[in-house]
């Protein structure tokens, strides 16, 4: 099968080359190269705010930052890190990945796939650019709650759009990825034979189209609010601001499983080759990601807590909450029975994979402690919550997403990427993401807030040592450009199947994929 | 004894100790409400049960990392679904979870039981202190504002820290031992939180709608706390001081404080004059105005305009007045109209219009302000 598919990698010469053949490109590949280096780039921006928040948070005092300056980092960095990095990094996977995998020529709709990426761009210039203006920055946190936000300068007005411009993104990425999905599988690929890491995303392009237009609709109304005499979100005028955080959390928990699914599906493509042994559990590994993505619809109210809902209103939403633990249970051990009685090597891939799940399982187990509402009314809003998202977010998709890179990043450039660097990059993200962000579970439980410039003497000594970690923790992430670039130049040729144990349509073109692929479908048995 | 069980005993009293110290600030704080208490221990159960599920399953991950390698010969089994195992891993998290589950349930509608107080203080948010209106019970009348108390300069580094930093207010809140207090929470300008981690308690603060809870504080003690929902610029600094005494104190304190607020109300007709009008107002706007403004009058624009010559201030006095009044709606700008009484508004106002460059010379009377609401 493998032997029939012609090198067409240069005969490109039909269309532009030079800039132009990055802009109007239509081919997944590059479209997914892309993707990935912008969401880099976006990754060391929102890298260099977290830094600059840490600097701050060093010792008690205000050294480095002021308190404005200081929200407007805080809020800056979780928007550039979940829509600039996290979200676009997964869809470059996406673009590489989904056609060849599931043996297409290419995405559905090329150009639309083109367009979905060129408009982030913009958006992301608008979101940084945002500092320059008068006022700065939106500093209202993220989530961007009302009336906080309705305060803001015309930085508001800047990430509004942005959010705008990345949602319209998304939703056309998702579109592409379900169509491609469900209509260009290569004839024999069924259902239920597709990679989970295909099945994963399926479902993640659900939740996008389901959600994004809700956000959309919560920040169209601040808009509004802010501009246009409505009041959506103030009580004077008959609104409500705790109906803004409805609406934003019901985007928003859906959102958290669009950052966390397709890193269950790259786990679940890198376990199996690294143990030699079929993924434990394929079909409940498939009805887990779809139990998760339906209940991640009814449970959006855990964010709020302490709004004062109703008895009845937050026993639901706890249960609910609850409820996510047995699916999400159920990937954890599946992985763990694939690992058992395999053949195990640990190359770079295989480091990231199992440290993911280890890190990401406790991020797991601080989410059913926070379920519990009587106790996430004494975490909401403290450093518990800051630890607990960034173990299921960088622990979890972050980690995930470099285990997927150093798996594929042979088939992305033809070479080898150099183990020895990879596994130090691994080691020293692993220990300084806990050094960083272990401590935070113990300032939140002690009772220091998130969101502030400066805090008690208390905290003092645990905000040092994370402040410490984190800097390693950025530091370490310039071994990846290092590993990347070595790779991309040269190294030791990688075969068609660069991985010994490793399965499926992508490990039969060639390494490097050559620019078309599959433009006669293969046939899977 | 020997002096190695001497040495080792040692060791044992010095982690004990050091875990004692350690206690406050790794985990929850020592609770003083029956519902603090509850919660503490739901969350040390809830720890110890995912360690044990923690251990159980990285054990057998690392022992299948440590056996299951291929340099040490393992043999890739072939088996890849077992609907027996599958079933079992399902069902007992959701039992595990059913056992979490119940004394949540009735941590939650205890916490949600507001009736019959035998105290209730409405608890305002504003950007950014809070004020207490002490509603019914005893003590009834009472009002306070409660603003940071730490000094600039230890902010800045220039002097050195004290211990309760950025964790002390001017005027606490004062609450006898042992008795119900209800706290409705609303706010004045945008969400906030009030939170008092011994106590258990955590409830937003929300523009526009009144929220409550509870809580009945079984030892004496100074309890202190922050806002906990990111209100703007100085979300970090204000914090909340509670003060549980016993009922004599209680009792005493309202006497003391109904005494302060009669012989502090002022006459709303008495006509002042430039030079106590400018005293008084430069007191109120280190209080209320400063921290946006800023004491030097210049802001920190675009955010906070600089009153130094601004337009506002120099200009028509009926403008400057409603917007202090009324605030600014889409600005930070907040209503002050029922923060500060007739006298204090006038006096912050003919501060404004008569410090730094400004020199309109106007005198804004408390009965102009009365006219204007």
């Amino acid at each position: 099968m493998a032997a029939v598919i012609p090198d067409h990698l240069h005969d490109h010469h039909h269309g532009p080359t030079g800039l132009m053949r990055w802009i109007t490109t239509t081919n997944h590949k590059d479209i997914g190269t892309m993707y990935m280096i912008f969401s880099f780039i976006m990754f060391l921006s929102g890298g260099v705010m977290a830094l600059t928040i840490r600097a701050e948070l060093f010792q008690p005092g205000l050294q480095v930052v002021q308190p404005e300056f200081f929200n407007q980092l805080t809020s800056m960095h979780g928007l550039v890190m979940v829509f600039g990095a996290i979200m676009p990094a997964f869809v470059g996977f996406a673009n590489w990945q989904i056609p060849l995998m599931i043996g297409a020529s290419d995405m559905a709709f090329a150009r639309m796939n083109n367009w979905s990426f060129w408009l982030l761009p913009p958006a992301a210039l608008l979101l940084l650019g945002s500092f320059f203006v008068p006022g700065g920055a939106m500093a209202a946190g993220w989530t961007m709650y009302a009336p906080l936000s309705v305060q803001m300068g015309m930085g508001m007005d800047m990430a509004i759009f942005a959010v705008h411009i990345m949602g319209i993104s998304s939703i056309m990425g998702a579109i592409n990825i379900v169509v491609t999905v469900l209509n260009m599988r290569a004839p024999g690929m069924t259902m239920m034979k597709m990679p989970l890491f295909c099945w994963t995303w399926l479902i993640t392009a659900y939740l996008l189209i389901a959600v994004m237009p809700v956000l959309a609709g919560a920040v169209t109304m601040v808009l509004t609010d802010r501009h246009f005499g409505t009041s959506f979100f103030n009580a004077a005028g008959g609104g409500d601001p705790v109906l803004y955080q409805h609406v934003f959390w019901f985007f928003g928990h859906p959102e958290v499983y669009i950052m966390i699914l397709p890193a269950f599906g790259i786990i679940s493509e890198i376990i199996p080759t690294f143990a030699r042994k079929p993924l434990f559990g394929y079909a409940s590994m498939v009805y887990a990601t779809a139990s998760i993505a339906i209940l991640s619809f009814t449970v959006w109210a855990h964010h709020m807590f302490t709004t004062g809902m109703p008895a009845v209103g937050q026993l639901f939403f706890m249960y609910a909450t609850m409820l996510i633990a047995v699916p999400t249970g159920v990937k954890v051990f599946n992985w763990v029975a694939t690992m058992w009685r395999g053949s195990m090597t640990f190359e770079t891939p295989m480091l990231w994979a199992t440290g993911f799940i280890f890190v990401f399982t406790i991020g797991g187990f601080t989410g059913l402690i926070c379920a519990i509402a009587p106790i996430d009314i004494q975490l909401q809003d403290t450093y518990y919550v800051v630890a607990h998202f960034h173990y299921v977010l960088v622990a979890g998709s972050l980690f995930a997403l470099f285990a997927g890179a150093y798996y594929w990043l042979p088939k992305w450039t033809g070479h080898m990427a150099d183990e020895r660097l990879g596994k130090i990059h691994f080691w020293c993200s692993m220990v300084f993401f806990n050094i960083t962000f272990f401590p935070m579970h113990f300032l939140g439980l002690a009772g220091m807030p998130r969101r502030i410039p400066d805090y008690a003497l208390q905290f003092a000594d645990f905000n040092a040592l994370a402040t410490i970690g984190a800097f390693g923790f950025g530091f370490s992430q310039l071994i990846f450009i290092v590993v990347v670039i070595k790779c991309v130049k040269g190294g030791e040729k990688a075969a068609a199947r660069s991985w010994e144990g490793a399965q499926g349509l992508e490990w039969t073109v060639p390494s490097p994929a050559p620019h078309h692929t599959f433009e006669v479908p293969p046939v899977v048995k | 004894m020997s002096s190695v069980a001497r040495t080792g005993l040692a060791i044992l009293a010095a982690a004990s100790a050091s875990s004692v110290m350690a206690e406050s600030s790794v985990n929850l704080q020592q609770p003083v409400t029956q519902i603090a208490t509850e919660i503490y221990d739901m969350h040390t159960l809830m720890l110890v049960i995912c360690l044990v599920i923690f251990i159980a399953v990285f054990g057998v991950m690392f022992w299948s990392m440590f056996a299951h390698r291929k340099s040490k010969g393992a043999v890739a089994a072939h088996f890849h679904e077992n609907t027996t195992v599958e079933i079992v891993w399902t069902v007992i998290p959701v039992l595990i979870l059913l056992g979490m589950a119940y004394p949540a349930t009735k941590t939650v509608i205890a916490m949600k039981d507001t009736s019959n107080p035998d105290i209730t203080i409405k608890a305002t948010g504003y950007q950014w202190k809070w004020g207490y209106d002490y509603l019914k019970g005893e003590g009834e009348g009472v009002k306070l504002i409660s603003n940071l108390s730490t000094p600039r300069d230890q902010l800045d580094g220039r002097e050195a820290k004290g211990d309760n930093y950025l964790l002390e207010v001017d005027q606490p809140m004062v609450v006898p031992v042992g008795k119900k207090i209800r706290i409705l929470t609303t706010a004045n300008d945008v969400i906030h939180a009030w939170w008092v981690p011994a106590l258990g308690v955590k409830q937003d603060a929300i523009p526009g709608f009144i929220r409550d809870t509870w809580f009945r504080a079984d030892k004496e003690g100074v309890f202190r706390g922050n806002c906990a929902e990111l209100c703007g610029k100085d979300h970090g600094f204000m914090p909340i001081e509670v003060h549980v005494v016993s009922e004599e104190k209680y009792a005493a304190w309202v006497a003391e404080r109904k005494g302060m607020q009669a012989a502090t109300a002022e006459d709303p007709n008495k006509v002042w004059d430039l030079a106590e009008l400018k005293t008084r107002g430069e007191q109120v706007f280190a209080a209320n105005c400063a921290a946006c403004h800023q004491a030097d009058g210049k802001g920190l624009p675009p955010a906070f305009p600089a009153l130094d010559g601004s337009a506002v201030v120099q200009g028509p006095k009926m403008a400057q007045i409603e917007t202090v009044l009324k605030g600014r709606e889409g600005t930070a700008m907040a209503a002050f109209g029922k923060q500060l009484s007739d006298t204090e508004l006038a006096a912050v106002i003919t501060y404004t219009r008569n410090a730094w460059g400004n020199h309109t010379g106007e005198v804004i009377q408390p009965a102009e302000i009365a006219a204007a609401r």
